[in-house]
């Protein structure tokens, strides 16, 4: 097979920090290359270079031996290479025939030209023997795994020499899957070029030629799948050896008496059996004191937990109990928050904070009325005071605590969006990727917070794909693969790579046992 | 307090000297424009838009829009008229009548557009013809004349040359900015404009206070209702056609954003006087009516043009 894409030296820095260095990568025709990787390894970087979605700080490409450097998607469209994106880029209240060929419809005059258009539609369906869609039904009345197909027939529509799939088979289920992985043998047997990102280890070894592993933004090998074995491929993520010594990232440096942890109060927080969506069957408990960590793969059901948890999403089964009180669904965060839980949600600018409005405004919200009220009118003076007091405490960079949220830095919004539940209090705080985006003198801070919420009995669960963040801040550590939870351990226990093996524990039970059906 | 006091002039700065501005060109060009009486005239005509702008800013505050004021003024009138003519009640009765009818109906156009997540756009159009035939089935389409028993609430009083119902109105805009900046409503409501989500994840049930803000502006137009049936001494159920555009424009003026989040009711209210004065002055020049037209839909993007400039410049 002849090489039919390939890159030298393919270097990305946002501002000082380089997320990806010096990767070689090549693809050739016909051939299924599988991009492995932890989270943040560099793999979506990678791919979105490739099909112009981001700009190449360093590094050259060739397409068929040819120089290729596409400004932008329509540029590396042109040349053939196609990428299909976790979330699916199709107009919901279109038909299928006008999405495969949107950017061209057949026209006379301005006119669409129906009947034209729905054959070609027919032959682009027809081609990857998606007989069972009909070119004529909306987008929007499909399943998510046709839609997923439509999506790469779309690609394929055009001219397509490298196809780039993104998680492909995260929203499918088993039977989809299937018809997928036919899909993509008929690609491979036109001579089409595919790199393929998945988590799911067994579906890489099923489908892959050849793999290649990132660490840290680099390329740390690139193997026919047939000479490595899964739990090879998870070591290489990792970066540990099999057979050496179990490298326990040990933070003995900054606590000594590890498992001594605060972590002997009463539980404040039991999570019991709780079901929702995605989400199966997770049990927990947490102690006053005890910070705990909830480690996992992006898209593994660790916000949705969160959600669940705290009533933002109405759970299908299990319970919640808040400080002793009875187990119960929270179906509303309102009710959630009375009982005494905060919640940092991932997404500050989406949920967590009125970005026009005051850092004052955001910093009594959730005490309004626990603390700002006199028969509904507002104790002004109170508030404002508390607010200084929270910028000042949490070293929050404002000019004054009128200025809009908009205005401040990643890590000074996320102090804010801190500060607004220390002003309310609760028992038991969740934390959902307190860090991610923020500066490190920011990420000090928060991490000092965690330590005197803890010295004050507070529960606290932080979800973060920050291995070393959890290490460095928490208790106990749980690993959550495919919606579940599958293993819990004191930190000291854990190793990077025990983490990482866990990971993809429930990908790996899940395929061998309900693979047909689900 | 004393920074506070420039700041809050500071705001409306801009928007008083337009208003300023105004009087002062209409004074030069026509000799009798700047007379008490003109400007009594002006005040004792527009109770009923003043109403009806505090209440729309805090729907509009909390990102929703009421289109039905207008007949929700139509129908309270039309109760007023109906009960006092054919059933002979008492004056406050039949406006206690009027407000409980107003603000059901504003309670509708909230509790559905939130519960069922309905665009309150499409649900205050469909009360805006609801209303209004509503209105015209209870009168037979007939203007009713009430007289005398009505007209006090709209005529100037013995000590000052000034209505009962400007007076009140003049009380809601002051309790209606205090409610909207002093209190924990006032606060909720900026705050769901801005964000609802943040607001919901903050422990906070959204839904009654967005509600809320319907039912005020319901019963702020039942109080329109009666400035409206006392100054023209009967109940007309073609009145207020149009109303809710001239109450949009008012707040839109003031400096109130259609995506919710940001406003205030007195800068709503200095924008109801922006286009009173803007009306009787172009009036008194005898500008024809289309002319009139013209001019005040080119002032209302005007002050959105300027705000919108204002903040980019600004920087806020």
């Amino acid at each position: 097979m002849s090489v039919l894409f390939d890159a030298v030296g393919m270097t990305k820095r946002y501002g000082r920090v380089t997320v990806l260095r010096d990767v070689d990568f090549d693809v050739r025709g016909g051939e299924i290359h599988a991009l492995l990787g932890a989270n943040g390894a560099g793999k979506s970087t990678l791919c979105k270079m490739i099909a112009g979605l981001t700009d190449v700080t360093a590094g050259g490409m060739r397409i068929e031996g040819r120089p290729f450097a596409p400004a932008h998607k329509q540029a590396a469209e042109s040349a053939g290479v196609q990428i299909i994106q976790q979330e699916l880029n199709l107009i919901a209240t279109l038909s299928v025939a006008e999405n495969l060929l949107l950017n061209r419809l057949p026209s006379v005059a301005g006119i669409v030209q129906r009947r034209v258009l729905h054959r070609q539609a027919r032959e682009a369906l027809d081609r990857l023997r998606l007989d069972h869609i009909d070119s004529h039904t909306l987008v929007a009345d499909l399943g998510v795994g046709t839609r997923q197909m439509v999506e790469i027939a779309a690609a394929l529509a055009r001219d397509c020499k490298l196809l780039i799939l993104d998680e492909p088979t995260a929203a499918l289920s088993g039977s989809e899957t299937e018809l997928l992985f036919d899909q993509l043998n008929q690609l491979r047997n036109r001579g089409v070029g595919m790199i393929y990102i998945s988590h799911r280890l067994d579906e890489v070894k099923r489908i892959a030629d050849r793999v290649s592993v990132l660490r840290d933004g680099q390329n740390v090998g690139t193997e026919d799948t047939a000479s490595v074995s899964t739990d090879q491929m998870v070591q290489r993520m990792s970066g540990e050896a099999a057979a050496g010594p179990t490298r326990v990232r040990h933070v003995a440096s900054i606590d000594a008496d590890d498992d001594a942890t605060g972590a002997n109060g009463p539980t404040v927080l039991v999570v019991d059996g709780l079901c929702r969506g995605f989400v199966r069957d997770v049990s927990f408990a947490v102690q006053a004191g005890e910070t705990f960590g909830i480690a996992g793969l992006v898209g593994s059901g660790r916000t949705e937990l969160l959600r669940a948890i705290f009533g933002a999403d109405r759970p299908e089964s299990g319970s919640v109990s808040i400080a002793g009180s009875q187990p119960t669904q929270y179906v509303h965060p309102s009710q959630a928050v009375a009982a005494g839980l905060a919640m940092v949600t991932e997404d500050r600018k989406d949920n967590g904070l009125l970005l026009e409005q005051s850092i004052r405004c955001n910093t009594s919200l959730s005490a309004m009325v626990k603390r700002f009220s006199w028969y509904g009118i507002i104790k002004g003076t109170d508030e404002a005071t508390v607010a200084d007091q929270m910028c000042r405490a949490m070293e929050t960079r404002c000019t004054g605590i009128e200025q809009a949220v908009a205005a401040l830095s990643g890590g000074n919004q996320q102090k804010v969006a801190i500060a607004k539940w220390l002003t309310r209090d609760a028992d038991v705080f969740l934390f959902d990727e307190p860090t991610r985006g923020i500066d490190v003198a920011a990420r000090r801070k928060i991490y000092d917070l965690f330590g005197s919420l803890a010295e004050a009995g507070k529960g606290i669960v932080i979800v973060s794909s920050d291995l070393e963040e959890l290490f460095d801040t928490c208790d106990r550590i749980a690993v959550m693969s495919a919606g579940r939870l599958v293993e819990t351990r004191p930190r000291s226990l854990w190793s990077e790579d025990a983490i990482l093996q866990a990971s993809f524990a429930g990908h790996r039970t899940n395929e061998s046992a309900d693979a047909p059906g689900t | 307090m004393k920074q506070k006091l420039s700041q809050s002039f500071l705001q409306y700065a801009g928007l008083l000297g337009v208003l300023v501005l105004l009087i002062a060109v209409f004074s030069v060009s026509s000799n009798n424009f700047f007379q008490t009486q003109t400007l009594v005239t002006i005040a004792n005509s527009n109770p009923d838009l003043i109403f009806v702008s505090v209440g729309m800013t805090l729907v509009l505050i909390v990102a929703g829009i009421d289109l039905s004021v207008g007949s929700m003024l139509a129908l309270g009138s039309a109760v007023i008229g109906v009960l006092m003519v054919r059933h002979e009640w008492s004056l406050p009765l039949a406006f206690s009548a009027c407000l409980l009818v107003t603000s059901l109906c504003g309670l509708f156009n909230g509790f559905v557009s939130v519960w069922f997540s309905i665009p309150s756009f499409i649900v205050t159009l469909g009360m805006l013809e609801m209303a209004r035939g509503g209105t015209k089935v209870i009168t037979d389409s007939q203007t009713m004349y009430i007289g005398s028993r009505v007209e006090s609430f709209g005529e100037p009083l013995s000590w000052i040359p000034l209505s009962p119902a400007f007076l009140v109105a003049v009380t809601i805009v002051i309790a209606g900015q205090f409610l909207l900046t002093r209190t924990v409503f006032g606060r909720y409501c900026v705050a769901i404009g801005t964000n609802e989500e943040a607001v919901r994840m903050s422990g906070i049930r959204t839904a009654p206070y967005t509600i809320a803000t319907f039912v005020i502006l319901g019963l702020l137009c039942g109080l329109a209702a009666l400035s409206q049936t006392s100054r023209l001494s009967s109940a007309d159920p073609n009145a207020a056609i149009g109303l809710e555009l001239s109450a949009i424009a008012a707040c839109v003026i003031g400096g109130t954003s259609l995506m919710g989040g940001r406003g205030s009711v007195v800068a709503s209210f200095i924008g109801v006087l922006i286009i009173a004065v803007l009306q009787s002055g172009l009036a008194q020049m005898g500008v024809e009516d289309a002319i009139k037209q013209l001019i005040t839909g080119a002032v209302i993007i005007a002050a959105v043009l300027l705000d919108a400039l204002r903040s980019r410049w600004g920087g806020r």
